[in-house]
């Protein structure tokens, strides 16, 4: 075991060493030692993920439980900082670790002539590190620490580009909307510690049967069942995280950071830290199934409305954005019909396959010379060899093509909440086989557009496109291969095996994997089952109708676009989200602030209570002054009056 | 423990000495004068060590205790002792003098060598209310406290100084005049001035409760708690930087340390009757605060309703220990909302005095404190600009820095006492959130807004050392608080038994 959580502690490390080294002497070693060494350090870290894998996946390692330090011990409450690491952690940290080394090498190519050079690299480390200690975490306060730092780092990347508006706009838009999770998160934290004492999970989830049937009132006398209040809390966090609505306002700004990051961060890890910490508490989750129908039908809308908006976009790194919005979507419903083994299964997939179509979107985009605008490209095939069949790979396993990965873990969720029985079960389903259409129809509109038809729309482009150097392509390819194979492998053991035992918990009867595993064979038959059902036929009709719309006939999409304007205004505001916490949230604060500033502060405090009492001692001492007068006749008078006054006293009592 | 020698006097009185040296050296040789400031302030701190390394951790009385009579004919004794609740707060302030000796080095120019002395002498002053044992005694260095942050504001300061330094002088003096009452009753009613005798004096509930107000009088006017707080927006923005550090990280606290020596465990059925009104008053500082530094477009006004906000959650942890202690089902959390105020106080000290040290390096280049000045200061300082997220991260509460560890102690404990009592102090997660980033957008992102901001130079290495040792400072007690935890634990233990018991 010591050897182990030697093994954990070097695997976290590596990557802070890696960053602080690139970010405190940046100029002592150069863009080459920057890479050099952050890469060195994310390398160690993925190569002791993929043995920390092999142990634990396949020669059986025992669960790593142990805490390396105490935070604090407060009033019987004891905080530690500590790894849990089982088959989930080994799946989280060796998928984290691969992407975000292609990352790293991807951003040798992508980075090359950008100025802050190093402080990307040391930033792209030290958020490796944030997420290793979010997913390695054995307590919520650690989750939590690796939550907001995390956050953080996604902060300094939205804003990297620290002289766009636009930039530093986004990154505190989305700090911001994070928070409004993480408030929701903390409480949720409080409350835990409040009804369990600690933070610990496995104390916390051995506890958690017994504490089922708990009620605390919050409104008046109403009582709550304990569990849904904690879980609603905490997924409150995830729907900050990861994205989900109405807090998803966040991630298409997001696209204002380097693509590199938008790759990492904002489609293959850090946004999918809501559905990792939902599935890890899945023993809290499943003693509400009023919390589990709050999650699915979230999860649902998210995954076809904002797909929806997808469609008419026409920046290229926002569509795989709001591809990314709706796929979380699908993973989050997963979850919802306690097929939290589905929604992981996804995490993975998608980590793959969307890494590889941002990335091949950051291809392009050097190929266009940051030109983003998809109306502009065209034909790019044949420009780009490697990043469009790469790019055409990753886009099929989007859309659930049968064989690929996305196909396996995207049925798999569809019809496990088919067969979920939980309040709002239908509407989520239908929301998600819809989605299937909507999902293939942005994406091969995008890659049509991008790939297909005559040369580059715009006429300059051609002088420069050319394939990007093979720092970019390598992972690309890299990348490829899991997106397209890892469904395969995966489906039998993650789904159906025992890949999960004794770490996700799903109660009997919300077992919907199960009864999809009832039908399931082996993986010729799950393919031959799904190219049966709708899903599959919607998806290809996405497809053919992205290929006639676009390609074939643009006119038509102009057509459609003018016929039904309405709901393209709509789309193209994105429901008008923005503009309303704009005006709302963003203008009612500072209303707010304004008017107990200006009147609270300045004119009831300060004018009235604090200067008003200062001039009302000045006033009394003007009135005062004026009996001084120093004239002897005033004080004579004043005596004769007052023993007058005296005189008139006696005699009358 | 008694210690061998007067450890608690040394590090009053050196300072106040070695002040007066400086004052005296005069300004015919600043450099002189500054380094003699330093080797006191360092000497200082390190005998200020001592007190951690000699501290017996696991006992609530007071330690390093120095008693000698000094009044004899009213029974005022010359009584120092410290205990887990003072030492750390005498730390902090042995700490963040060196600093501000540092950091006033290059820019003060104008009489020099009595600003320096003004600062030593604010220390032992300041040492000495936190080690003060004798009520008597305990007024008298919290008056003194007065006088020379009366001088650093009025000479030193800005152009509106003269408004600042008599409303705060005006507004601190009143509210310790109600505590000289306080103190004087107490002494007739138990025949002492010592301030553990008071601890165990039978007050009826009517005398609790006058004496109650009348602390709070003193104590939230220092805190600052709203309503009474717009003394402090003034004071910080016409103070020097090192006066605005000083008032932020130690003398605020010195409010906060009020109510655990003195209110909570003399009156504490008048604390349990009145709590609504401290534990309203914090969470208006909470909410009220954050909304009003959100609009705020000078700086360190901005930063000053900061520190209100902030320290509203340590009134809060302090105050839902009697709404926890009756609900009979809820068996702890009022050791955790007390340890949570202290921390947070540390923690405040660090961060407020780093984010005014901030503004101090952007106002000694620019001569404004305007955020509308700024803009794009990144693209010319960048080590600064580093710095300055870092703390304001820090004042935003990030996990791994010591803003958050004093407010999430304090969040779960008042979620024990109140579901939306918890609810209302987490919004400044994202309330305090909101004013900290935008103003570091405005301030320290985007393209370089005018020429002035164009010839910025960078920190030189006294202002990278400064900030240097409070980065460290927040890091550490973020990611292992649990040292200065053991340090309170007993005392705050010993507090929590006492006022759980009734004393009527």
């Amino acid at each position: 075991m010591e050897d182990m959580k030697t093994i954990y502690l070097i695997l976290v490390l590596a990557p802070l060493a890696g960053s602080v080294i690139a970010g405190l002497f940046r100029n002592q070693i150069g863009k080459a030692g920057a890479h050099w060494v952050t890469i060195l350090g994310v390398g160690v870290s993925f190569l002791l993920s993929a043995y920390v894998f092999w142990q634990h996946v396949m020669n059986g390692a025992p669960v790593f439980n142990e805490n390396l330090y105490t935070w604090m011990v407060v009033d019987g409450l004891e905080m530690h900082v500590g790894f849990l690491v089982d088959n989930l952690t080994a799946m989280m940290i060796t998928v984290v670790t691969f992407v975000s080394l292609m990352v790293h090498i991807y951003t040798v190519g992508y980075m090359a002539h950008e100025d802050g050079y190093q402080r990307f690299f040391s930033y792209i480390s030290l958020f490796t590190f944030s997420m290793l200690m979010l997913v390695m975490s054995n307590n919520f306060l650690q989750l939590f620490f690796g939550w907001e730092a995390v956050g953080l780092v996604s902060y300094l990347l939205i804003g990297f580009y620290y002289k766009r508006e636009t930039a530093i706009f986004a990154n505190m838009k989305a700090f911001l909307v994070n928070r409004v999770g993480d408030f929701g998160f903390i409480l949720g934290i409080a409350a835990i510690a409040m009804y369990f004492n600690s933070l610990d999970y496995a104390q916390v989830f051995s506890a958690a049967p017994d504490k089922a049937g708990e009620t605390i009132s919050i409104w008046g006398d109403s009582q709550w069942s304990l569990m849904t209040v904690i879980c609603i809390l905490l997924f409150i966090g995830a729907m900050g995280k990861s994205a989900q609505m109405p807090l998803h306002v966040w991630l298409p700004d997001s696209m204002e950071g380097p693509t590199p990051i938008s790759a990492l961060i904002h489609a293959a890890t850090m946004v999918t830290a809501g559905i990792f910490m939902v599935a890890r508490t899945s023993p809290l989750f499943e003693l509400s199934e009023t919390a589990l129908s709050f999650v699915l039908i979230i999860g649902a809308t998210t995954a076809f409305f904002m797909g929806l908006i997808g469609i008419v976009q026409n920046d290229i790194k926002r569509v795989v954005a709001y591809s990314t919005l709706s796929q979380l979507g699908y993973m989050v419903a997963a979850l919802g019909a306690s097929a939290y083994a589905a929604g992981l299964f996804h995490l993975m997939t998608h980590a793959f396959f969307k890494a590889l179509l941002f990335l091949a979107a950051g291809s392009v985009i050097i190929g266009m010379h940051h030109n983003q605008d998809i109306r502009n490209m065209g034909g790019l095939r044949k420009y780009m060899k490697i990043t469009w069949i790469t790019a055409l790979l990753g886009s099929l396993a989007l859309i659930g093509f049968p064989g690929f990965s996305g196909f396996f873990s995207k049925d798999a969720i569809i019809e496990a909440v088919g067969y979920s029985q939980i309040t709002g079960a239908t509407y989520a389903h239908w929301l998600l086989v819809a989605g299937v259409f909507v999902t293939a129809l942005y994406s091969f509109r995008m890659y049509f557009l991008v790939f297909h038809g005559k040369g580059p729309r715009d006429e300059h482009a051609k002088d420069h496109l050319k394939e990007s150097p093979a720092v970019v392509t390598v992972p690309l390819i890299l990348l490829a291969i899991p997106s397209v194979f890892i469904g395969w492998f995966a489906i039998e053991p993650m789904l159906f095996g025992d890949f999960f035992k004794g770490v996700l918990h799903v109660a009997s009867a919300h077992d919907t994997l199960g009864e999809v595993g009832k039908t399931y064979h082996d993986q010729i038959g799950f393919i031959s089952h799904g190219m049966m059902m709708l899903p599959f036929w919607l998806a290809m009709a996405g497809l053919a109708v992205a290929w006639y719309v676009y390609l074939m006939k643009p006119s038509i999409a102009d057509g459609i676009r003018s016929r039904f304007d309405w709901l393209y205004r709509l789309l193209d505001r994105k429901y008008g989200f923005d503009e309303f916490n704009q005006a709302v949230f963003a203008g009612g604060s500072l209303f707010i602030g304004r008017l107990l500033w200006n009147v609270g502060d300045k004119t009831v405090i300060d004018g009235i209570a604090v200067n008003g009492s200062a001039r009302s001692v000045g006033v009394l001492a003007q009135a005062v002054r004026w009996v001084q007068s120093g004239y002897l006749y005033h004080y004579a008078i004043a005596m004769i009056l007052g023993l007058l006054g005296l005189l008139f006293w006696f005699v009358v009592r | 423990m008694s210690a061998d020698w007067p450890i608690l006097s040394a590090v009053i009185w050196l300072p106040v000495l070695g002040g007066l040296l400086v004052a005296f050296s005069g300004d015919r040789a600043p450099n002189v004068s500054r380094w003699l400031a330093l080797v006191v302030a360092v000497l200082t701190f390190l005998l200020s060590l001592l007190l951690y390394t000699g501290f017996e951790m696991n006992t609530a009385a007071m330690q390093f205790q120095e008693n000698i009579p000094w009044i004899e004919s009213f029974q005022v004794n010359y009584h120092l002792g410290v205990d887990g609740i003072s030492m750390p707060l005498i730390i902090l302030t042995t700490f963040i003098t060196i600093l501000v000796i540092i950091a006033g080095w290059q820019v003060i120019q104008y009489k020099p060598s009595q600003y320096m002395a003004a600062f030593l002498i604010m220390e032992g002053v300041m040492v000495g209310v936190f080690s003060a044992l004798d009520a008597m005694l305990f007024y008298v260095f919290w008056e003194a406290m007065l006088i020379p942050m009366f001088l650093i504001i009025g000479v030193w300061g800005g152009p509106n100084r003269v408004y600042a330094t008599i409303k705060f002088f005006l507004y601190t003096f009143l509210g310790s005049v109600f505590m000289l009452v306080a103190l004087i009753y107490m002494y007739f009613q138990s025949g002492s001035m010592s301030i553990l005798d008071f601890h165990t004096l039978k007050l009826g509930l009517t005398e609790q409760i006058l004496i109650f107000l009348a602390f709070l009088a003193a104590f939230a006017v220092k805190v600052p708690m709203w309503p009474v707080h717009t003394w402090l927006p003034d004071a910080h923005v016409e103070a020097p930087t090192g006066g605005s550090v000083i008032l932020a990280a130690i003398m605020l606290k010195i409010g906060g340390y009020g109510f655990l020596r003195f209110s909570l465990p003399i009156t504490p059925d008048a604390s349990k009757e009145l709590d609504w009104l401290i534990i309203g008053m914090s969470l208006i500082a909470v909410v009220y605060i954050g909304f009003v530094a959100l609009v705020q477009q000078d700086m360190k006004k901005l930063i000053a309703y900061s520190s209100i906000a902030h320290m509203g959650f340590v009134t809060l942890g302090f105050f839902i220990a009697f709404i926890i202690l009756a609900k009979p089902e809820v068996d702890s959390g009022v050791i955790l909302g007390m340890q949570g105020g202290m921390v947070q106080m540390v923690s405040h000290g660090f961060i407020s005095a780093a984010m005014f040290l901030c503004v101090g390096v952007l106002y000694d280049r620019m001569h404004s404190r305007e955020i509308s000045d700024y803009g794009g200061v990144v693209n010319t300082m960048p080590w600064f600009a580093a710095f300055m997220v870092f703390f304001a991260m820090a004042n935003a509460g990030l996990p791994g820095t010591s803003g958050f560890v004093g407010e999430f102690m304090v969040i779960v404990a008042s979620f024990r006492a109140d579901f939306w009592l918890a609810f209302l102090a987490a919004t400044t997660l994202i309330v305090g959130a909101a004013y900290t980033l935008w103003m570091v957008k405005r301030v320290i992102f985007g393209d370089i807004a005018n020429d002035n901001v164009a010839a910025l130079q960078d920190i030189n290495k006294r202002e990278a050392l400064v900030l240097t040792s409070l980065a460290i400072a927040v890091l550490v007690l973020g990611l292992w608080p649990e040292p200065l935890i053991q340090i309170m634990d007993a005392s705050i233990a010993n507090l929590v038994n006492h006022i759980a018991v009734p004393k009527l």
